[in-house]
């Protein structure tokens, strides 16, 4: 076999799969002419060719053509963070908690959980397709109500998902399949992968209206008068509570209106509940919206995430959960997401379902989980606090900071625009998402004070 | 309670039936009779009957769960740095020049199902060919991670069901006959289901052609260091075609070699033509993965890749696995005895010739059938069963099994 060369023996130049493109130039050295399908647009000049060397033709990558894609806008942030060398910077980017010493925080019960895990030995044989049973009970009753007669009466589908990005994917695969042309409403804005998950999934989507800039609050006659004008039947998609990127939550009296209208409509509410515990403190008082609407007999989707109230982000743990009328198709509806799920990756990953299944599904172990929650939800009130009051004691010019109070969750919408949240970027060094989205789970009570003077520079002297 | 809206909205959602393979198991688990078997999936089981998990593995993952530094942020989304790069010295050789010249994009997925899938949505996305080929047989999850991917399936011939070995004329004329440009599915050792693989021999001739035809070469190495016994022996296919400069795809799984199952621990690898473009299909492979679950899970890829950095860890890995594979190789001895022993008709030497875990029995769907009504026995319909679900005790009740069923059922 030749070496350092690219060569195939070709018993006949008919055998040769490339059209007859090849044509002897001035100096016996052929050019490759239009090879548009095959290579892409460009030319190569041959080095050498015989009737039996392929070399010309396959020294081109048959991925040439294939341009750089841009930095996800979310997890890119992260990335760049690490980049810089800046002593003063600050990651406001991705969701995910850090202590008030800036570090990543693992919950005590989750180390516990693991421990247990460890000593009882337990085997890595594969999951059912659906996942591990035990955490599929467990996450079903967090989310509902352990008592909740849906539950009792075997009306709701749960199957363990890839936290709430694969859970989502799975029920969006589950509408291209069962409910085609339908189409999913989404806020606008929302958590950026939305539309990607869709767009993939080959579900149409579009957005009603949602945020608005005058009041950074809810504009609610326009999400109304969006969700009552789509096509009968539309998915409407709903944050459960703490809205990412906005922290701007419907009250319950807005929640019942909502539901009145999806009703009418015959719309599906799809819930993503990636925040359970984390918005209030409490995981009842989080999971209201959901259970609002299940109690009114009506038929939903619910992805859910433990990346954030347990800490799990990295096991990818989650669950697509389908309420429906009645048991039967709640089993049929099961059956169908396996198939889904099947081709995708088979199973789904068993270690993050133990430790949720350990945690949940014992009495000590999930009080003390409720403690760890009330701490970690508690700490970013304090900071929103304390963000709040820093601005407001800088900022003598009359502008309103009180939202940044009034929102929900581990995130503020700041209304920072792209130039403003590039100028927190390259001036302050704060990293954040293009749509002026800041983690207040990345910030500590040492660096609101820097925050605020960032945050009032961007905002006042970048335009 | 309140009634709601009277008609489901997922009225017209019928009730899919048990997935072939793991609906096996379903079906094992429902059966009350105390002297059953399982040789449907494809999980190593010891001596006892019992699922084992390594010893490597199991200190591996103390060493893991003890480190109070450790934390649980998301990975990239194309999964841990470490892992990627091991797994890529793992299939390609460590001393291989397309990973020193950065040639190989590799990215964490979800063992071997999650490759295949993020590998064919690549495909399906970027390549200017959108057929692929499988061997007939093949793992019966493969079209349907193909086809929901976006490719088209085709087959090329593979089985012989009258040598119970390799069609290759059959398989040589079929992939000559393959449009140019068109993805091929290899399997790189141990075929699933038949066990039967090419020799080297024939596939130096299966990559002649295939590059002849530009074809594009997608191996599945699902059971690497499980088929021979010898991790390096098994990657020579895959090997042989990255040698001679050309492209490729790979995907690697860990849960059968690793006895990682549950965990899902695999990897894509995409070898290109120069580093600029690997670092390009990297950065398109992100796309895929991102809308599908965001980054992939930690813990399965963290002791994979404790163990494979470790010369000691890694050492005593492979004598684990080479336990494993000796057992499966001593089951297949004893299986073609007892059937020597009970006089039963035919030829049943291709359950010694056969590689891998899993043997291509020849037993048509009404034998299987009668095998697990009348004896328990429970396999895929297809005939083939798991070697590593027998054990010494078991064979004979097997063997018994397919006696009467061969005897008794045409």
């Amino acid at each position: 076999m030749a070496s350092g060369m690219l060569s195939l023996t070709c018993p006949s130049s008919s055998s040769l799969s490339l059209p007859h493109q090849f044509k002897g130039g001035a100096a016996g050295k052929p050019k490759l002419l239009n090879q548009a399908s095959f290579f892409g647009k460009r030319f190569v000049n041959a080095k050498s060719f015989t009737r039996t060397t392929m070399a010309v033709a396959l020294n081109v990558s048959r991925f040439e053509s294939i341009t750089m894609a841009p930095p996800d806008p979310i997890l890119g942030v992260s990335e760049a963070f690490r980049a810089d060398t800046n002593e003063m910077k600050l990651n406001l980017g991705v969701g995910a908690y850090r202590t008030e010493d800036l570090q990543p925080y693992v919950l005590n019960v989750v180390k516990k959980a693991e421990k247990l895990m460890l000593e009882r030995g337990e085997n890595k044989e594969y999951l059912p397709i659906e996942g591990l049973a035990s955490f599929n009970k467990v996450t079903a009753e967090l989310l509902l109500g352990a008592d909740n007669p849906l539950i009792l009466q075997q009306r709701v589908a749960t199957v363990q998902g890839l936290s709430g990005t694969g859970s989502l994917r799975l029920a969006a695969a589950l509408i291209e399949r069962y409910f085609p042309g339908a189409k999913v409403l989404i806020s606008s804005p929302s958590w950026g992968n939305h539309k990607n998950i869709f767009n993939d999934a080959r579900v149409p989507w579009s957005e009603y209206r949602y945020y608005d800039p005058s009041t950074v609050g809810l504009d609610f006659d326009g999400m109304i008068a969006d969700i009552k004008a789509a096509p009968e039947g539309s998915f409407v998609l709903l944050h459960g509570c703490a809205h990412n990127p906005t922290g701007i939550d419907p009250t319950p009296e807005q929640w019942e209106i909502i539901a009145d209208v999806i009703q009418e409509k015959n719309h599906i509410p799809f819930f993503d509940v990636a925040y359970q515990g984390f918005a209030s403190g409490s995981l009842d008082v989080d999971a209201s919206s959901v259970r609002l609407f299940a109690a009114r007999g009506l038929e939903l989707l619910v992805a859910q995430s433990y990346s954030k109230n347990l800490g799990l982000y990295a096991e990818r743990i989650g669950a697509i959960n389908i309420v429906c009328s009645s048991a039967d198709a709640a089993t049929r509806v099961k059956s169908q997401i396996k198939r889904l799920a099947r081709p995708m990756y088979s199973n789904p990953p068993v270690h993050g379902a133990r430790i949720v299944a350990n945690v949940v599904g014992d009495p000590e172990l999930f009080n003390e989980w409720k403690e760890e929650m009330e701490v970690m939800a508690g700490r970013i009130k304090s900071v929103r606090q304390k963000l709040y009051d820093s601005l407001r004691a800088k900022d003598k010019s009359g502008k309103d900071w009180s939202f940044i109070l009034r929102q929900i969750g581990m995130f503020s919408f700041t209304g920072l625009n792209k130039a403003q949240s590039d100028n927190m970027t390259n001036k302050w060094h704060v990293y954040m998402t293009k749509d002026g989205r800041i983690s207040l789970a990345g910030l500590s009570s040492a660096k609101c004070e820097y925050l605020a003077d960032a945050i009032f520079d961007s905002y006042h002297n970048v335009s | 309670m309140a009634s709601g809206h009277g008609d489901s909205v997922f009225a017209n959602v019928v009730r899919a039936p048990e997935d072939p393979i793991l609906g096996v198991t379903v079906a094992y688990n429902k059966d009350p009779s105390p002297k059953k078997l399982n040789l449907g999936v494809g999980a190593y089981r010891t001596e006892e009957g019992k699922p084992l998990v390594l010893n490597v593995v199991r200190r591996a993952e103390q060493m893991l769960v003890n480190d109070t530094s450790r934390v649980k942020e998301y990975l990239p989304i194309v999964g841990l740095a470490e892992f990627n790069k091991l797994s890529a010295k793992l299939i390609f050789g460590v001393d291989s020049p397309a990973i020193q010249e950065n040639r190989v994009t590799t990215v964490q997925c979800l063992s071997g199902t999650g490759s295949l899938r993020v590998g064919a949505e690549f495909l399906a996305r970027h390549y200017h060919e959108h057929t692929i080929y499988i061997p007939q047989p093949t793992w019966g999850n493969h079209p349907k991670v193909f086809t929901i991917a976006g490719l088209s399936v085709k087959t090329y011939r593979y089985y012989s069901p009258e040598t119970r070995g390799l069609d290759f004329q059959g398989l040589l004329d079929d992939l000559n006959a393959a449009p140019s440009g068109a993805i091929v599915l290899l399997h790189a050792c141990a075929h699933n289901p038949t066990g039967v693989d090419p020799t080297p021999e024939q596939w130096e001739q299966i990559r002649q052609l295939m590059r002849s035809k530009g074809l594009l070469p997608f191996f599945d190495s699902a059971y690497q260091g499980f088929a021979s016994g010898s991790l390096d022996e098994d990657a020579q296919s895959v090997r042989m075609f990255v040698s001679d400069g050309g492209e490729c795809l790979v995907a690697q799984s860990y849960a059968k070699n690793m006895g990682m199952y549950g965990e899902r621990v695999g990897a894509l690898s995409i070898v290109c033509k120069s580093a600029d473009v690997a670092v390009r299909v990297e950065s398109q492979l992100k796309l895929v993965i991102r809308p599908m679950y965001s980054n992939p899970p930690i813990h399965g890829a963290s002791i994979v890749a404790t163990i494979l950095k470790d010369s000691h860890m890694y050492d005593e890995w492979t004598v684990e696995l080479k336990a494993m594979a000796d057992r499966i190789i001593s089951m297949r001895q004893k299986l073609f005895d007892a059937l020597q022993a009970r006089g039963t008709p035919g030829d049943w030497s291709h359950i010694i010739k056969q590689i891998g875990m899993f043997t291509f029995t020849g037993l048509n769907a009404q034998q299987v059938a009668f095998m697990t009504k009348e004896y328990h026995i429970y396999m895929t319909s297809d005939g083939r069963i798991s070697m590593a679900g027998l054990s010494s005790q078991t064979v004979p009740l097997l063997a018994d099994a397919i006696h009467a069923a061969v005897s008794t059922v045409v």
